[in-house]
């Protein structure tokens, strides 16, 4: 049984528009799977019909067995979803917020309350109980949203950039958090902006454009399909022309740091060999672009039919 | 359908409902009481000594059953349209729709929100109207279950609207142009029997002139329709709207994309 089975999913909105051209995804129990995508690639549609926000027009979903069309309520039972975009009652309270959405999952009065108080503890909220949701800082209110997905415990957690607009230390302890709960046997399901996120977390990844998967494979195998990477590096004193080091391309950049690109079926100590024998040393080194950016950029812009 | 769920979901919801009725008491609780004092002292105690009685009450006692009836239509109607609409415009809508409660439920908890508002600021309008004049209750069972019923009737036609309503002005629209005039011309401060008969006909095309007349004779003994067609016509409202409603959700009229 899969934790997420897409089969054939359509959408045509009302205007005319193609949201999603038949996509299937499986995901499976247990899995960190990212979904990535341009805006307007169908993404949070697609989300969107597997939570029941919008009606797709043709295809099948099911969550943990439970088909969308047959068995809703078990299917929303098993289901987590926290949205892009905000959309507490703002001038709500913070535990109320979570409380009331435990009601809604049909959660005894107690157990809501034991609930509650456990997530919005974990998520760093406790001390914000009784405020309202409009009082919460950007970070805050997107840490409420996960409290409130959570409270009932769902086996597949959605998250639709969870972190966007987010300062890099809340990022990070939601990242440890996210993980710390897949490890527990959440499956999650993560759209973000932040390729880097979606490379740190996840291990497997579905890139959707257009409407369709592009690609959809484990994390590994796909950055294994990179034929190149790119390097900067400080180096010790100053360059005035980029060096030519054997088997690599080099260039200068402006703030005077070197660029090398190296291919795939090269080893990073044939570049530090190259260098020692030009007596460049190196002070520093860092990757150009995150890995999956450049992977993702490649698709996109390689996909049939992309505009040039 | 699992049904503990649902009257877990259902009980939740209410809950929410009432708590934002008294968070927002400014709102939802101050205004009828003002509005419906005014109309007590304008039209009760100074527009009401110079008319005398009608069908053998004082005027202030004849139009307190009437005043009642429409502050708790008015306020039923516009708790489940301010509320409904507001989470649709707020989306926290969607806290409802991904979760696993029927829509049978996020209906009977709308409309027991409106309901239970409808009733307390009906009660309320029923202390000022004790302020002004004396009320007897004739019928008590009658003037409990029209009450109720029309109150639901009204929270009903409030989730519809609200379920259409694309913006605030959407809201406003039916109460203001719709839901005044028919309460205005449904008998609460006058009996149809001072109409020519052409426009007492006309009248009786208005259904809150049903609801208002039963209550009226749940509290006054008198009444200018027959009480059975009164249960008749609600009972039928009801049943038409809520499968209306229902029919809307599960469609996902306003809703679902």
């Amino acid at each position: 049984m899969k934790a997420l089975s897409i089969k054939n999913l359509t959408k045509t909105y009302a205007n005319g528009n193609q949201a999603l051209k038949g996509i299937s995804i499986d995901v499976e129990p247990g899995d960190f799977c990212a979904l990535l995508g341009p805006n307007g690639a169908g993404k949070t549609t697609a989300i969107g019909i597997i939570s029941s926000l919008v009606n797709k027009t043709s295809g099948s979903v099911e969550i943990f067995g439970h088909d969308i069309d047959s068995d809703l309520e078990a299917a929303k039972t098993h289901l987590g979803l926290v949205p892009q975009e905000v959309n507490l009652n703002l001038w709500e309270g913070v535990a109320n917020i979570v409380r009331t959405q435990a009601g809604y999952y049909g959660l005894p009065r107690k157990l809501a309350e034991e609930r509650t108080e456990k997530y919005l503890r974990e998520l760093r909220l406790w001390d914000r109980r009784n405020d309202i949701a409009r009082s919460l800082s950007g970070g805050m209110k997107r840490r409420l949203m996960i409290a409130r997905a959570l409270v009932h415990e769902p086996r597949l957690l959605i998250l639709d950039e969870p972190t966007a607009g987010v300062d890099i230390e809340i990022r990070r302890s939601m990242w440890d958090y996210l993980q710390r709960i897949n490890a527990e046997g959440t499956t999650i399901i993560l759209t973000t902006h932040y390729l880097e996120e979606a490379e740190s977390l996840c291990r497997h990844v579905a890139i959707i454009d257009g409407g369709e998967i592009i690609e959809d494979a484990p994390m590994s195998s796909v950055l294994r399909q990179l034929q190149r990477e790119v390097f900067v590096l400080n180096v010790d004193g100053e360059l005035r022309e980029a060096p030519v080091l054997a088997g690599f391309e080099t260039s200068l950049r402006e703030d005077g740091d070197l660029e090398v690109v190296t291919s795939k079926d090269r080893h990073v100590n044939d570049l530090f060999a190259e260098l020692d024998r030009n007596d460049i040393r190196v002070v520093s080194l860092r990757n150009k672009a995150n890995r999956l950016e450049e992977l993702f950029m490649g698709l996109v812009e390689n996909k049939p039919g992309a505009e040039e | 359908m699992n049904l503990s769920l649902n009257l877990v979901a259902i009980r939740t919801l209410i809950h929410k409902e009432v708590s934002r009725v008294f968070r927002i008491w400014v709102q939802t609780i101050v205004p009828p009481a003002i509005t419906m004092t005014l109309y007590f002292i304008i039209f009760g105690n100074l527009i009401g000594r110079r008319i005398g009685t009608m069908d053998g009450f004082d005027y202030m006692q004849y139009i307190a059953p009437g005043l009642i009836m429409m502050s708790v239509i008015t306020n039923s109607y516009g708790n489940v349209v301010s509320s409904f609409f507001g989470a649709k415009f707020g989306r926290h809508i969607e806290e409802m729709l991904v979760s696993p409660m029927s829509n049978g439920a996020i209906i009977i908890g709308h409309v027991a929100g409106g309901v239970i508002r409808g009733l307390g600021v009906g009660l309320l309008v029923t202390v000022i109207a004790l302020f002004f004049t004396r009320l007897e209750v004739a019928h008590p069972f009658i003037m409990l279950s029209m009450v109720v019923l029309s109150s639901t009737v009204f929270a009903l036609a409030g989730f519809i609207n609200a379920l259409f309503a694309k913006k605030f002005d959407d809201i406003s629209i039916i109460p203001t142009f719709v839901l005044t005039p028919l309460t205005y011309l449904g008998g609460v401060f006058y009996s149809i029997s001072l109409l020519p008969e052409f426009w007492q006909g006309v009248s009786k095309a208005n259904p809150i002139l049903y609801m208002v007349n039963a209550f009226r004779y749940g509290v006054l003994g008198t009444s200018d329709i027959n009480i059975v067609h009164a249960y008749a016509i609600v009972l039928l409202f009801v049943a038409i709207l809520f499968t209306a409603c229902l029919m809307l959700l599960n469609r996902g009229v306003g809703i679902r994309e």
